[in-house]
């Protein structure tokens, strides 16, 4: 117990204490800085790259949390139908990337989409006049790349849960529904939808979460190229801090982080809540 | 499905009429079983065409057209990599810091999530709103603090560095927590009057009869500790100190486009994890179910 408490202390109550107190100031990466009032918000607001990073984020929350949620419930009813070890192996081809670090899942990728020699290439070139594409090179592709990798690299996740809330309706429901009659696409609609809604909620709150912490693909995927324009917020943090030496300012940004996944998560929340009691 | 043979015994109209109608939903039943197991093999296709590439030689790998299986079976590329590269030395920075991680935050986590069920103490309150708030805190803002915290303390670029930070677990205190408080409290009166201290009550009764939480509690920590990449990545500049994760990108830019080795280091970084989830994935399923709030 008091080492559990000490070990909070240290390292979540005072750094977050910090980052609150140290966002006010100028403080470089490690050191003390001055009282700078709201000075560094203020910088943010008026920074391109701080606003590049917000909207790329944003871009990148649609691209993977809407598809990732939708792809994922079709899959999961496609599961759910078998049965026994068929199940069981389909589920684990979806659920075996999930558990790759994200630096095999950037090897993997990379070559698969390698410009000379991946074998993405056979589709991307015909798309593209019979030209290899270098893909994370190519600003407007990078983003829907990197969300559509990220689809493939979490999705057993949330298929997992929604099996799980596949498994919660009671077979006897669609027994008596198969008896009055009711076809296939309004026992859907009728029975399955309505019953799994808090299940997508929990789905399109995690990820949506999840994703607004985006760094990890989106660094090792632009490293080496121009890291800007496809900037994000964690990694506007990171190059401010740890590059630039501006610890205040990227404390800031990182409270503004902060104190947008909790209003937002609480909101959507809330949203979505009101939707499915309706 | 059995159902149609039977009625046909006995009622050879009504039975064809079923089994025609049968017939039909099968077609529509058999059309999304193919689709699903097509999409799944789709989906499970990169991991393959990553592994098969890795038994290639280098001249293979870049030949165009596609080639399901290699020509010339080769374990080369396995052998450079574990001769030439630091992997052993990451192989053992990452199981180190993924063991410490894993135990530490199992012990601490059950002894807060037991001193907040069961104990009663100035501030229990306050300390459990801490830990429900600190769920919405996310990590990667903190990046900067940490940084400064553990400099101050002399820890970047040391394994226990790597460790510190990711001992805020406050899922696992908040599930160990629940789960504790609802252990039947005869148990906990029947051991206070024999005698029985705290730690005894924690580590004889209330953890060995949640012990299938903890393990796949433990499983899940160890995945994710294994795959963490941005806070290693972040604590740790010498090639000596680094983890799997944060070492196979250093390969990458060593190598250029060497793309048979590349993959063979990613291969065994993922092997671990791959082992651990095909063992355990009745556990890991059901650490997934707990951390995301659904009972499994």
């Amino acid at each position: 117990m008091a080492p559990f408490v000490v070990v909070y202390g240290v390292l979540f109550v005072y750094p977050t204490v910090r980052m609150v107190q140290l966002s006010f100031t100028n403080a470089p990466l490690i050191g003390p800085g001055q009282w700078v009032g709201f000075n560094n918000f203020l910088r943010l607001w008026s920074d391109r790259l701080f606003n590049t990073a917000i909207w790329n984020t944003a871009y990148f929350v649609v691209l993977s949390v809407i598809p990732s949620t939708i792809l994922a419930m079709v899959v999961a009813l496609g599961v759910n139908r078998l049965k026994g070890w068929a199940q069981s192996v389909v589920l684990a081809a979806f659920f075996l990337p999930y558990i790759l670090p994200v630096s095999v899942v950037f090897s993997i990728w990379s070559w698969m989409f390698d410009k000379d020699f991946g074998i993405a290439q056979y589709a991307v070139a015909p798309l593209n006049g019979g030209e290899h594409l270098s893909i994370f090179r190519t600003i407007p592709l990078f983003m829907p790349a990197v969300a559509f990798i990220t689809v493939w690299w979490l999705l057993g996740f949330n298929v997992l849960l929604f099996i799980a809330g596949l498994r919660n309706i009671s077979s006897e429901i669609y027994e008596a529904a198969g008896l009055d009659g009711a076809s296939r696409w309004a026992q859907f609609t009728r029975i399955t939808w309505p019953l799994i809604w808090p299940v997508t909620v929990l789905v399109f709150t995690i990820n949506f979460i999840l994703q607004l912490k985006i760094f990890d693909q989106v660094y090792l995927f632009a490293n080496g190229g121009r890291v800007a324009p496809t900037m994000v917020m964690v990694q506007y943090i990171y190059v401010t801090a740890f590059q630039q030496n501006h610890g205040g300012l990227a404390d800031a940004a990182a409270l503004v982080l902060f104190v947008l996944i909790v209003v937002l998560s609480v909101l959507q929340y809330q949203l979505l809540r009101a939707r499915g009691e309706r | 499905m059995s159902a149609p043979a039977q009625i046909e015994d006995y009622a050879p109209s009504l039975a064809t009429r079923r089994l025609s109608r049968l017939r039909q939903w099968d077609l529509i039943g058999l059309a999304i079983t193919l689709a699903t197991v097509i999409v799944a093999t789709l989906w499970a296709f990169p991991l393959y065409w990553a592994l098969v590439t890795t038994f290639k030689p280098e001249y293979e790998v870049v030949r165009p057209g596609v080639q399901l299986w290699p020509e010339h079976f080769t374990l080369e590329n396995y052998a450079h990599v574990l001769l030439q590269t630091k992997i052993g030395i990451w192989y053992l920075n990452s199981l180190i810091t993924s063991a410490a991680v894993t135990i530490l935050v199992v012990i601490m986590a059950a002894g807060a999530g037991y001193a907040i069920s069961q104990l009663q103490f100035p501030g229990r309150q306050l300390f459990w709103w801490m830990i429900l708030a600190s769920f919405m805190v996310p990590i990667p803002a903190l990046i900067v603090t940490h940084f400064l915290v553990l400099s101050q303390l002399h820890l970047i670029n040391t394994l226990p560095g790597v460790v510190g930070p990711q001992l805020i677990a406050p899922v696992t205190v908040i599930i160990y927590k629940q789960f504790f408080d609802s252990v039947p409290k005869d148990f906990r009166e029947a051991a206070v009057i024999d005698g029985a201290s705290e730690f005894q009550l924690l580590f004889r009764i209330y953890l060995p009869m949640n012990w299938g939480v903890t393990t796949a509690l433990a499983i899940i920590t160890f995945i994710g500790a294994w795959n963490l990449f941005l806070w290693p990545f972040l604590a740790v500049s010498s090639e000596d100190m680094m983890n799997i994760t944060v070492g196979i990108t250093q390969v990458h830019d060593a190598f250029g486009v060497q793309y048979a080795r590349d993959l063979a280091v990613a291969m065994l970084a993922a092997l671990p994890v791959a082992i651990v989830y095909l063992v355990f994935q009745r556990q890991v399923t059901q650490a997934i179910m707990l951390s995301a709030g659904i009972k499994g």
